[in-house]
């Protein structure tokens, strides 16, 4: 039990230390990594939790999609870090104050209820976290599963209608048109008399 | 592994909608600019089909389907009737805005049905996680709407901060809602119910509680967490503003009903408290600061916050009358709200937007009748009798001195009376100011008949209130 304790705290510290580093890193590229390391760790921390399918989808989806992505918008992106910076620290012991004294509250009202929580039971072996997810998924919440898909249709509309733009002057190809091509068209046989020597 | 086949049938207005909406995506490709009407002909059947699907499948029982995921009673189904009601309006009197525009694309009816079926869904949520997912599809197709217009910087930066504090408020929402499952272990509103009666985690519940107001607070745009309603209503183009005046008002009703009454009507102590404070200080702000605009969306958006101020007093009396009360009110300051922004649309033309209360001086030498239905809308939103707006305040206050809380509802009258100003200066401008603009009105017979029929519904309905208030009573079991 020890040693799982050990490795509970040292991704735990990693999650820590990897969030204070996306706020704080200075090049936001190295935010952007900062930001895939907590969600590495994350994962690990699922893995404890016996939910092996989520902390696997956490990786392909955000390290391998969204992280991607990511870096991308900020590398195309020229931003003016300075003036992102502009009055960090004048605002720093105000935001400081407020965060610390809001932890300390919810700590205070939240902690002592929830330090009697009971600890989840452990399951065996035979527990299969993914063939579970897949029995709860298509049954007991099918209508949230068909909602988020709807959602995720309003996602794809709302983001092409905001970003697609027919220009008229833009030469591009157009595969309709090439694949029906015909021969006729783009080739021409001339009859050409043999050269005399 | 027991299963039993959900209740399909009870969930037949959404399975409608969601099928016309894919089908009105997939049509609207093979339309060209001339043709597009057939798009917005077809988002109107959608409306007026889902309206015939609820009405002949309804009845008074409570019926829930999908692991109880899913609720479909009498309340449920007025306010959806009352949501494609609006909306229908709403694309009625956006048709010529966005012609006019170049707008009018398939994008503004498509993400508006998915809107309306993230309302629907709403309305319809037994679940903690159902009212999220409406909430999210109904605000994920506004904040596209908003920044429909893409070439408008105003528009873009509605959206921004629509979008930015949209996400904030959902994720308080969502923060609050962790802590009610953390402390009552379910997702279903009824669970949650019961175990709120005797929890062992009290404390945790009322902190979810916090969060859950705020969100709901932001929804429903009440005050401390109103400031994106003003640069929202502004910044949209007016037929999107007409969209989310409306209809989104009455899903934010259903919301507060089926998370705070639905499911903590236990805490109602608790968040009573926390609804006066909201109240009060919309009926203030909004009140008081509508006086000083001079554009007429951004007046409407401080009145907005004032009405929604009106609504939070009827809730939270915490009585089935005061419920009905509030449910009432909501639909009709939608029915209210989309003929004011239908008057804006009305007088406006392209390049010409009438958003300034100065556009609307002389209206009444322009045009006598339309000055007539906007003196009627303005008049009901002032809460002037025999105009409908005065039968829904006054059945908010009657609960309010019901539950001995006269104190509250001479604070509400005293900022209607101030309120009332704003309402009536437009009613001289239109009257007693000189025309600037004497260009004439030009829009399509369909415009001017929906928007005659709206102003004199309220007129009509405000001589008899009766019907609505007893189909509003009769959905509490009253």
């Amino acid at each position: 039990m020890a040693f799982e304790q050990i490795i509970f705290y040292f991704f735990s510290a990693m999650v820590l230390l990897a969030g204070v580093m996306v706020i704080t890193a200075r090049n936001p590229v190295y935010a952007a990594l900062f930001l895939v390391m907590a969600f590495f760790s994350s994962s690990a921390l699922w893995l404890l939790l016996e939910a092996e399918f989520l902390a696997i989808t956490l990786v392909l989806v955000y390290v391998g999609a969204v992280m991607v992505l990511f870096l991308f918008v900020v590398m195309m992106l020229d931003i003016n870090l300075v003036a992102l910076r502009e009055g960090f620290m004048r605002y720093l012991p105000v935001g400081a104050l407020v965060a610390i004294s809001v932890i300390a509250m919810m700590t205070m009202v939240v902690g002592p209820e929830f330090a009697d929580f009971p600890i989840p039971e452990r399951k065996g072996p035979e527990y299969n976290n993914t063939a579970e997810l897949g029995r709860i998924l298509y049954t007991e919440y099918v209508y949230p599963f068909e909602l988020a898909a709807v959602i995720l249709v309003v996602a794809i509309v709302a983001a092409i209608a905001l970003t697609l733009r027919r220009r008229p002057m833009v030469r591009k190809q157009n595969p309709d048109q090439q694949v029906s091509v015909r021969k006729e068209e783009r080739v021409r046989i001339v009859k050409m008399d043999v050269e005399k020597r | 592994m027991d299963f039993a086949i959900p209740n399909y049938y009870i969930a037949i207005p959404e399975m409608f909608v969601l099928g016309m909406v894919c089908l009105v995506l997939v049509i609207d490709l093979f339309m060209t600019d001339k043709s597009r009407t057939v798009t917005y002909l077809l988002s109107q059947t959608t409306l007026v089909g889902a309206a015939v699907l609820t009405f002949t499948t309804f009845s008074y029982e409570t019926q829930f389907a999908f692991s109880n995921t899913f609720v479909r009673d009498a309340m449920g189904d007025v306010l959806k009737g009352f949501i494609y009601l609006s909306i229908f309006f709403v694309f009625l009197y956006a048709r010529p805005y966005l012609q006019q525009r170049n707008l009018f694309k398939g994008e503004y009816y498509v993400l508006g049905l998915f809107a309306v079926l993230g309302m629907m869904v709403m309305v319809s949520a037994q679940s903690l996680l159902t009212i999220y997912l409406g909430l999210e599809m109904l605000a994920l197709s506004l904040y596209a709407m908003v920044a429909l217009k893409r070439d408008s910087i105003e528009a873009s930066e509605s959206a921004m901060k629509y979008f930015i504090l949209g996400a904030l408020a959902s994720g308080m929402l969502l923060y609050g809602m962790s802590m009610l499952y953390g402390a009552t272990q379910s997702l279903d509103l009824a669970v949650i119910s019961q175990q709120a009666v005797n929890s062992d985690m009290p404390l945790v519940m009322v902190f979810g509680l916090v969060f859950i107001v705020v969100g709901v607070a932001f929804k429903l745009g009440a005050v401390p967490f109103h400031m994106w309603v003003p640069d929202v209503y502004q910044g949209s183009p007016t037929a999107v503003t007409l969209f989310i005046g409306s209809a989104p008002k009455i899903a934010a009703f259903a919301m507060v009903m089926r998370l705070l009454v639905d499911g903590l009507s236990s805490m109602h102590i608790h968040w009573q408290d926390m609804f006066i404070i909201l109240s009060v200080l919309s009926l203030a702000v909004g009140n008081i600061f509508a006086i000083a605009q001079t554009n007429i969306k951004r007046m409407l958006a401080y009145s907005t916050i004032a009405h929604m101020g009106f609504l939070m007093l009827g809730v939270l009396s915490g009585t089935k009358e005061g419920y009905s009360a509030a449910m009432f009110y909501t639909i009709v300051y939608a029915m209210m709200s989309v003929g004011a922004f239908g008057m804006i649309i009305l007088l406006s033309r392209a390049g010409f937007e009438a958003d300034q209360l100065n556009d609307f001086k002389g209206l009444n030498d322009k045009s006598p009748w339309f000055a007539l239905v906007m003196l009627i809308l303005m008049f009901s939103m002032a809460g002037v009798p025999p105009f409908l707006g005065f039968w829904a305040k006054v059945s908010v206050l009657k609960e309010l001195v019901h539950i001995d809380m006269t104190w509250l509802a001479v604070v509400a009258v005293v900022f209607s009376i101030i309120g009332a100003f704003y309402y009536l200066r437009i009613i001289k401008i239109m009257y007693f100011d000189k025309m600037e603009d004497s260009s004439q009105i030009s829009h399509s017979l369909d415009l001017r008949i929906a928007l005659s029929a709206n102003g004199l519904a309220i007129l009509v309905l405000g001589l008899l209130p009766g019907p609505l208030m007893a189909l509003c009573a009769a959905t509490f079991g009253l």
